[in-house]
């Protein structure tokens, strides 16, 4: 065991792990995240807290999961580069692990532009590939990035995403290999909306090896509109849907239903694919839908370990 | 050469509230070749500037402002113009308006802003290509640049963003690190990105460590 966090106990035993993800309020609202984490906790293995996703400010991650982490729930801290150099990055990965948040997520980031502070400055010191190098040697060399030592255990569970579907398509399964060697134990993927494509870019995943390396979760999104998934399409960068899904959506009596229902249907399709070890369900600002896919994909009840 | 674009009319009117009298700094070299500061700019400016009621006591259009003993020369030559000023406009690139700054006894102001460093070719007017890190990893990028072309600095790209070879910032913006893939597949080397670039050396760079001395 690398750190012992309940993700990393449910898929290294094999089981088939739920993950979540809550996205903080614009506000020092503590509530917020305490309702969506308890009324997720049964639901899942581990909740992952976004860091001022879409580079709009949001109460912070680590707060957020030191949260989480009071309602008992297993908590995944998402770094992004764009916010912090690497000096913040390491002092607020210490902090995480004497808070007991030992599952982090390393990620680029949305670029600032795009967000509600346009003019801020962004970071950038580290990418994400580095970041999960640091991460590791802080781990398992004990070592600072500047290559001192660091005064105490630092376990673990060091995670990645990966865009299956962004381009260029023919290296992003070298990009995966990278992220693998650079010391990333799970990979959550960005949602995937066209499973075939996925289902072949798994088989290239398992040619290469990658799937005994390293954790894949599968991502899904389950869009309550219409306007939702043209939004997605058109203004979420790494997002690919297909223009199939947003003629079902509009066809459907319910949007919402529909959506649903697309969603569950992804899911049992993506648990049937080899070398994929969970899925991790995106439901932004949809929290409420969550139990009803995880039951009705059968993934209930969650692995007590 | 150093490409510059003159500032709009409406945020140099706000450098002058205040003052009644200028004295302005054009230049023969980068800014006269993008048409930012050369003598017909630095004229128009000077018209502009007089139709709001602002007096002009003189102007110069220097060979490279940003050679010290040059405009040294050239502002002993036009001393008693701008000593009755109460200020300098300096239309050319950054370079430029702090040469006169470091020279003169007056408040200084940018007329330009300095958009790249760009080659003398017409189509580096787009994008910047070297932002001077200091510690140049082209060797790694198929000598594509991705500190400057990459809006994240990222040496182990692409981020999840990149899309249709487009940066997520904007359409206009190509993708560096689908640049770089492209190359380095067509040389047959695109193993070189297996290697992970290990983090910056930033101090180096004036982008954003310390100045950095030269010889």
């Amino acid at each position: 065991m690398k750190a012992g966090t309940n993700l990393e106990k449910v898929l290294e035993s094999g089981a088939f792990a739920v993950t979540t993800e809550v996205g903080p309020a614009k506000g020092p609202l503590a509530s917020v995240i305490e309702k969506k984490g308890e009324m997720l906790k049964p639901y899942c293995d581990a909740i992952n807290v976004t860091d001022n996703q879409s580079a709009v400010v949001r109460m912070s991650s680590w707060s957020s999961c030191v949260l989480l982490k009071r309602l008992g729930v297993d908590p995944v801290m998402q770094i992004v580069v764009r916010d912090r150099n690497r000096l913040a990055i390491q002092s607020d990965v210490l902090g995480a692990v004497a808070l007991g948040i030992q599952n982090i997520l390393c990620l680029s980031g949305d670029h600032q532009s795009i967000g509600n502070h346009p003019q801020a400055k962004g970071v950038y010191d580290i990418d994400s590939i580095q970041l999960i190098q640091m991460l590791k040697n802080m781990r398992d060399e004990r070592k600072f990035q500047c290559g001192e030592e660091i005064a105490g255990e630092m376990p673990l569970f060091i995670g990645a995403a990966a865009n299956p579907f962004a381009s260029p398509s023919e290296y992003r399964l070298l990009r995966l290999a990278k992220k693998v060697k650079a010391g990333a134990d799970f990979i959550q993927t960005q949602a995937i909306f066209d499973v075939a494509k996925f289902a072949r870019w798994m088989e290239s995943v398992r040619e290469r090896g990658l799937d005994k390396q390293v954790h894949i979760l599968a991502g899904v999104i389950p869009v309550k509109s219409v306007g939702m998934a043209r939004y997605m399409k058109d203004k979420v960068a790494g997002i690919y849907i297909p223009d199939g899904f947003i003629t079902r959506l509009e066809g459907a009596k319910s949007a919402k239903e529909e959506g649903a229902k697309i969603c569950l249907e992804t899911v049992e399709q993506l648990k049937g694919i080899k070398g994929v070890h969970g899925i991790h369900i995106m439901a932004v600002a949809w929290e409420e839908v969550v139990p009803g896919i995880v039951e009705g994909a059968k993934l209930l009840p969650r692995p007590a370990l | 050469m150093l490409y510059s674009e003159q500032k709009p009319f409406e945020e140099l009117r706000g450098y002058f509230k205040g003052e009644s009298s200028l004295f302005i700094v054009g230049c023969k070299g980068c800014a006269e070749g993008c048409q930012s500061g050369g003598e017909a700019q630095v004229k128009e400016i000077k018209d502009r500037l007089e139709k709001e009621g602002k007096k002009v006591t003189g102007f110069t259009v220097i060979d490279m402002v940003c050679d010290h003993h040059l405009s040294r020369l050239k502002l002993a030559a036009h001393q008693k113009a701008v000593s009755e000023a109460d200020s300098i406009l300096v239309m050319t690139c950054g370079a430029g308006i702090q040469t006169i700054a470091e020279l003169a006894d007056r408040i200084v102001h940018p007329g330009c802003n300095t958009i790249s460093m760009g080659g003398a070719h017409a189509e580096w007017k787009e994008a910047e290509r070297c932002l001077e890190c200091g510690d140049c990893l082209l060797e790694f990028t198929g000598g594509i640049c991705p500190i400057a072309r990459c809006s994240k600095h990222l040496l182990n790209g692409p981020c999840g963003g990149s899309k249709n070879g487009k940066c997520e910032v904007s359409a206009d913006i190509p993708c560096a690190w689908q640049l770089i893939v492209e190359r380095l597949t067509a040389l047959g080397q695109l193993s070189r990105l297996e290697k992970i670039v290990p983090p910056k050396n930033w101090s180096v760079s004036l982008i954003a460590g310390r100045p950095v001395k030269r010889n």
